[in-house]
């Protein structure tokens, strides 16, 4: 099923349109009231079944997905990787596909592999949502992130953010990259050579070397998770060492010349890549990223789940047309400013 | 872009007014008196007006109480799209008004408030989503206009003006708050059947 306006399949932040993108932050607003209700519930995906496929650990992002689901009163059914097939050897298309057999209508999927979810869309019906591919893109945790900073600043476009850290196996870097560009933020990169992919200004974000430079020049620093999993030997000398040098400390946001925001995407390495007192801080927005993470999702899943486009169509010319100023909701929406 | 849109319509010819600015005020007192005997008072008395029209009327309602009785009355709005029991056929319709309850509702009495009534659906939502919220004593149905054409067993308790409605007509409330005038029109838009 297609929904008219995001297409069958949330994949990444590069290959929505900024207006998209808007569209989709200005539908998480009304939804974060939903999880302040005493019933915490609406029943807009009643009847709709979603899996959520999760090939790879995680805490907050599967949890977020299903309150999100839940609270749109969907039925879910978690996956994991190990306890199913997948470890006798199945293949993900197969899973999928069997997944299908038994009438889903969306899939959620995390997956190691860069690309799986949309190979997975690609092979099937359902509506794809990618929950983080390898290190390709992280598209809720993007959108989450855009909705923390424009909720935060009151806007994005102008706004120096840049991402600190682990860039180099950072999904979540990417998503962030592509979502702020489209919104016409300024972006910038700082970690160890190590750890920031070369070329990455052909993107166009610039590069600091030094975490000092990056402090002076941002408006919000959004602190990446040393992605220790992922790495073979020789990144960085010590995880001491790189606190040292790329640490988000106290001490250095002191030298700021404007307070920074401070974001992570989670699960932090408190005294590696960030200062637990800057962390709990007071311009820390880590928690609020998370509160929107739900409201976020619910966003998402309610746009790619309503409607058919054909019986869209199909009920407007049944029915007399709309008062065309409660629907102007297109050109509104669209041309709304951030 | 509103003002372009109202200029646009007001040039159309195949507008009828129902109710001018002096009459729709009209209604609405007389509806805010309807309000206050329906509910022995403003003891219980919740307002809550529906997106987005209806939100307006409320509030006009509302501050019309206070002034008769010197009383401030709890208002709130209700955005029922998330209820809506046609998600698939429409498809989304992105952008969700505000939903904004003033109190626990348990033991009111909640006065549902919209612009038009017609096949019913819309107040349906409204009770369901409601019934999220608490328990009300009681919950009556206000409205400005009454267009008739109930698809579902819901009748209003306050009605401003009931409208016959021929096929290919449609009726269209304007706010000064949200359009730059008061009116209640019958616009005929052509081809449709449908009764």
């Amino acid at each position: 099923m297609k929904s008219a306006v995001l297409g069958k399949d949330l994949l990444g932040l590069e290959r929505l349109s900024p207006d998209q993108i808007r569209l989709v932050l200005d539908t998480a607003e009304p939804f974060k009231e939903v999880s302040e209700r005493p019933i915490k519930k609406v029943p807009a995906l009643r009847g709709k079944t979603i899996v959520n496929l999760f090939f790879e650990a995680s805490t907050r992002t599967r949890i977020s997905f299903e309150f999100a689901e839940k609270r749109l009163s969907a039925d879910t059914v978690n996956v994991a990787a190990t306890g199913s097939s997948v470890q006798k050897g199945e293949t993900l298309v197969d899973t999928a596909k069997n997944l299908e057999a038994m009438r889903i209508d969306m899939v959620v999927i995390r997956h190691p592999s860069s690309g799986a979810a949309e190979f997975l869309g690609n092979r099937i019906r359902s509506n794809v949502i990618n929950a983080g591919d390898g290190q390709h893109e992280h598209p809720t945790q993007g959108l989450l992130d855009l909705l923390t900073i424009r909720d935060k600043h009151g806007h994005i476009e102008g706004l120096k953010v840049c991402l600190v850290g682990d860039v180099l196996h950072s999904r979540v870097a990417r998503s962030n990259i592509w979502g702020l560009l489209k919104l016409g933020a300024e972006v910038a990169v700082c970690g160890p050579d190590t750890l920031v992919p070369r070329g990455i200004e052909e993107l166009g974000v610039c590069r600091f070397r030094r975490i000092e430079e990056a402090v002076e020049w941002a408006d919000v620093l959004n602190v990446l998770r040393l992605q220790l999993e992922r790495m073979e030997k020789g990144f960085i000398p010590s995880l001491r060492e790189y606190y040292r040098v790329f640490g988000v400390t106290v001490e250095r946001l002191e030298r700021a010349p404007r307070r920074v925001t401070i974001m992570h995407p989670g699960p932090m390495n408190r005294g590696v890549e960030i200062d637990s007192r800057v962390a709990d801080g007071p311009h820390s927005v880590i928690l609020d990223q998370v509160t929107n993470g739900v409201a976020v999702r619910m966003a998402v899943l309610y746009l790619l789940a309503g409607g058919r486009p054909e019986l869209a169509a199909a009920a407007k010319r049944a029915t007399s047309p709309p008062d065309p100023l409660s629907t102007s909701w297109r050109a509104g929406a669209m041309g709304a400013p951030d | 872009m509103l003002r372009a849109l109202a200029s646009k319509l007001e040039m159309s010819p195949d507008r009828t007014t129902i109710l001018d600015a002096r009459a729709l005020s009209r209604a609405l007192q007389r509806m805010a008196v309807e309000v206050l005997e329906l509910a022995h008072g403003t003891d219980d008395l919740v307002l809550i007006g529906i997106q987005r029209r209806g939100v307006e009327l409320a509030e006009r309602i509302a501050k019309l109480i206070e002034k008769e009785e010197g009383v401030v009355v709890p208002r709130g709005a209700l955005d029922i799209t998330l209820y809506r029991d046609d998600l698939e056929t429409i498809g989304p319709k992105p952008v969700i008004g505000e939903t904004r309850i003033p109190a626990d509702l348990t033991g009111k009495h909640v006065v549902i408030v919209d612009d038009v009534l017609y096949t019913g659906r819309t107040v349906r939502a409204a009770l369901d989503e409601l019934a999220d919220f608490g328990r009300p004593k009681r919950i009556s149905l206000c409205v400005l206009v009454d267009r008739g054409g109930r698809e579902l067993p819901i009748q209003p308790d306050i009605v401003g003006t009931p409208v016959k409605v021929n096929g290919g007509e449609r009726v269209d409330v304007l706010v000064e708050e949200i359009d730059g005038r008061d009116e209640v029109e019958l616009v005929n838009t052509g081809g449709g059947i449908r009764q």
